[in-house]
């Protein structure tokens, strides 16, 4: 595997195989370089806003009984407590090996800056832009401004996984895409066709290149019957494994209007598959320098709506995992639910910043510096005192 | 001086070119086309949402049964009935799949079934459980395709009240928390508004993400939403029970303390007529048909002709083609996956024959399998906001190999022996935009089957 590519940059080196394919800006001249850290990064997008509030439920504040009838209903309803004041939603009782190992953690009360529309696709640009605001656009994500922080990446460090789009991983730096079960299996002749008549189209021809080297690279062809999200899981274990550093995908489901009680769990439990899955296929010591973060756009009211769910919000949590998370803990700065303590009185207040504590995951993963990470990676970003997320 | 082209006509205000049919000799004809009657849907039929119903009223039906005769050999049988149901609605939702492709493929007037199918998309909405997963296209029948042509009030009001659309984006149980049917439920249900409906008007489908409304407007909105309702058996239906009482105020003006829907059609008109509407739809159509990147002054013109005729979309069509930013020769924006594919067989004209007897398992294997690794399931989309524009959501890796095997392996189990020769094949799908590349590779390629695939691959035909 490791073999096929470096030939491949060899023969491109040299010149062997046609310019048009050296000419593609995803075949660098540059061989197949080592990164220079060692550690894993994946990154997982709750697309649709989680309720941090019934995920990781605060039945230690007196106040939550009053905003929600019938959601969060706490241990007396199958929560697992976690510390005596926070308990986690059942569904995701796969994971309490994880917090037992103390492999898991969670972050409370966080948010991005995106306040007052609440709109989704704004919320999950802003996330994925990791930007202070969306004044200029999304132009590229913060994890591809952090490829570009590195020399010596190239296209297998780091994947883009799915068949949705991941603005995370958007930008100059390169980034492999890639689904299971996608691989391209035309012969010779059809190749060199493809190649001369989409040549004219630079993004046609970068996509079809990647393709075929992709699916060189991935050899294992996915079970049958395999759910989609414990594919993903399990292709992006398998590269972790191997030359990949970073994996970036989304799990959508999160957007519980309506009979939280019957919709959450599913979305929840897709997270907890995933999660163990990762762990499970990941070879050797892998899950140990590994660290997962799953991020939302946003929280949800504290308040249930009518219709037995909950509305866009602000505050939630985030969801941290792996062998390099310093586990078994609630971080974040609990503002409370009580009298005067919700934002606009009806969000949870976000009393700490997703990027932030992002920020300082990655410095401790890949130990890029402080001034790096807050001038070009998430430009305005005020990281405070270290949390020690990480061992 | 427009450089109008019917070719380029058919390609971007279309499905592409066909064997059969030839363009539209001018903007105006263009035009002139959404006009005529609409003789391909009289052709091609779709279950409209109004007969669609009964389908949900049977299952309803078998569903009472169970419940008063549980655990007996009639509930057994009623759930047998619920399942055939259910698998019935299934198929006519893949034969609306064929329907809408023959459509694409056979029609005279192919800028129609375009708006149908943007609209459709900015107006996305989806049944949440059961039989009402399948009534995209009967809804689209019903509330997006008669509406194409008048004032963007009437097609907003069609679409957003639509039993369809209430179920999608929870009106049908949002109550006023003051309501009489809140009040009969009682505090320990907590029964109450549901602001989604209310934010997705205005976010989505009038004013735009940065239009001027605040989170005060949308819960207003949703106050003002309820009463809004729907029963299998007789469709819409507004239930005075669910209604918040009060005035409301939405955008800095009060609509009257009324338990009926004249409010509701009166703050629909009045965001329809909203500036930060037209301007938004501008922006999409523009972004739709031209590019990711539209001219500025296109998007104006097209703003400025929905203002000036009070929100007529025939303006706002005209002014779109009639720009010279509409007739750029190079070919911009990538066509989606069900467009490609439908673009694809249009260019074969592929014979109503060949959905004849089609299972739903050939369904699955020549087109819902193929769209769902392309990143666009049928009738299943991401979220209210439709599919994505941008061309770099869909030109992936993945999604790229997914074209190149549904190419190489579908036209000819469509067309079997009436595949058309490639030399050929690449001036009836390519046109003047045909180039040599191509007919080298429709020329060297090892089969048949291999060289359509290579000519529905290249460039030209893949963007619009």
């Amino acid at each position: 595997m490791t073999s096929e590519l470096s030939r491949r940059a060899f023969l491109t080196r040299t010149g062997l195989i046609g310019c048009s394919l050296a000419a593609s800006p995803l075949i660098t001249p540059v061989s197949f370089a080592q990164t220079p850290w060692d550690n894993r990064l994946v990154v997982i997008i709750l697309r649709g806003g989680m309720d941090g509030l019934d995920a990781v439920q605060p039945y230690g504040d007196p106040a939550l009984r009053g905003l929600r009838g019938t959601l969060s209903g706490g241990p007396e309803n199958g929560a697992l407590d976690l510390d005596g004041y926070f308990a986690m939603h059942p569904a995701l009782a796969p994971l309490m090996p994880m917090w037992q190992a103390q492999q898991l953690a969670f972050v409370h009360a966080v948010s991005t800056p995106y306040r007052d529309k609440r709109s989704h696709f704004d919320g999950q640009d802003l996330l994925e832009a990791g930007t202070a605001d969306l004044a200029d656009g999304v132009r590229d994500g913060w994890l591809n401004r952090m490829l570009q922080s590195v020399p010596g990446v190239h296209a297998q460090t780091a994947y883009a996984i799915g068949r949705s789009d991941m603005r995370l991983l958007q930008g100059d730096a390169e980034v492999a895409n890639w689904s299971p079960g996608s691989n391209l299996r035309l012969s010779p002749q059809a190749v060199r066709l493809m190649e001369v008549i989409t040549e004219s189209d630079p993004a046609m021809f970068a996509a079809l290149t990647e393709a075929r080297l992709l699916s060189e690279a991935s050899l294992e062809a996915p079970e049958r019957g395999v759910p989609g999200h414990v594919q993903l899981a399990e292709f992006a274990a398998q590269q972790l494994s191997k030359e990949a550093r970073i994996a970036a995908f989304s799990l959508n489901g999160w957007d519980t209007h309506r009979n939280q009680i019957n919709t959450l769990p599913r979305a929840l439990t897709t997270l907890a598959e995933t999660l163990v899955a990762l762990r499970d296929k990941m070879r050797g010591n892998t899950w140990r320098k590994t660290a997962v973060i799953a991020m939302t756009e946003f929280g949800r009211t504290a308040r249930q709506n009518g219709t037995q769910g909950t509305d866009h919000g602000t505050g939630g949590v985030m969801v941290l995992a792996g062998g390099a998370i310093r586990g078994g803990r609630v971080y974040g700065d609990w503002p409370g639910l009580g009298d005067g303590t919700l934002y606009e009185n009806r969000d949870l207040m976000p009393t700490g910043d997703v990027r932030a504590h992002t920020a300082w995951i990655m410095q401790g993963l890949t130990g890029l510096n402080r001034a790096t990470i807050e001038g070009s990676i998430f430009p305005g970003v005020d990281m405070g005192d270290n949390p020690g997320l990480l061992l | 001086m427009l450089q109008f082209d019917s070719q380029l006509a058919e390609i971007r205000f279309g499905y592409g070119l066909s064997p059969n049919i030839s363009g539209p000799s001018s903007p105006t004809a263009l035009l002139d086309g959404l006009r005529g009657a609409d003789e391909i849907a009289a052709r091609f039929p779709i279950e409209p949402f109004s007969v669609f119903r009964q389908r949900m009223v049977a299952v309803q039906e078998q569903y009472m049964i169970r419940r008063k005769n549980r655990g007996t050999e009639e509930a057994g049988e009623a759930r047998k009935q619920r399942n055939l149901l259910n698998k019935d609605a299934r198929i006519a939702m893949f034969e609306s799949l064929g329907q809408t492709m023959l459509r694409r493929t056979h029609t005279q007037t192919a800028f129609r079934e375009r708006l149908v199918a943007f609209w459709a998309d900015h107006f996305t909405a989806h049944g949440k459980r059961g039989v009402a997963r399948r009534a995209t296209s009967p809804y689209i029948e019903d509330a997006i395709r008669p509406n194409l042509t008048g004032n963007f009030a009437q097609l907003l009001q069609a679409a957003v009240m639509h039993p369809l659309m209430l179920d999608y984006l929870d009106q049908i149980r949002s109550l006023g928390p003051n309501s009489i049917r809140a009040g009969k439920m009682g505090p320990s249900k907590s029964p109450g508004l549901n602001e989604n409906l209310a934010r997705e008007v205005l976010e989505l489908h009038t004013l735009g993400v940065n239009g001027p409304y605040s989170q005060e407007d949308v819960t207003q909105l949703a106050e003002l939403f309820t009463g809004m309702s729907f029963q299998p058996q007789n469709g819409f239906k507004f239930r005075k029970d669910f209604v918040e009482p009060g005035a409301e105020t939405v955008l800095g003006k009060t609509y009257p303390d009324v338990e009926n829907i004249e409010p509701i059609r009166a703050v629909l008109a009045d965001l329809a007529a909203h500036p930060a509407t037209m301007r938004h739809l501008a922006e999409k159509l523009a972004v739709h048909f031209i590019s990711d990147n539209p001219d500025a002054d296109l998007v104006d013109r097209i703003a400025a002709a929905l203002v000036a005729s009070g929100g007529e979309l025939m303006a706002a069509y005209e002014a779109l083609v009639t720009h010279p930013a509409a007739w750029t020769p190079t070919l911009m924006n990538y066509k989606p996956p069900i467009d490609f594919m439908s673009s694809a067989l249009r260019s074969m004209g592929v014979p109503e024959a060949a959905f004849k007897d089609l299972e739903e398992k050939d369904y699955r294997q020549m087109f819902a399998s193929h769209l769902s690794i392309m990143g666009q399931r049928w009738e299943l989309p991401n979220g209210p906001d439709g599919w994505s524009e941008d061309d770099e959501n869909w030109i992936t890796p993945q999604g790229l190999t997914a074209r190149v095997r549904w190419s190489m392996g579908v036209p000819a189990r469509l067309m079997g022996n009436a595949l058309p020769d490639p030399r050929d094949f690449v001036e009836i799908a390519l046109g003047r935009h045909g180039n040599d590349a191509v007919r080298f590779a429709a020329s060297a390629a090892e089969s048949k089957s291999e060289a359509i695939g290579l000519v529905l691959m290249s460039p030209p035909f893949q963007r619009r």
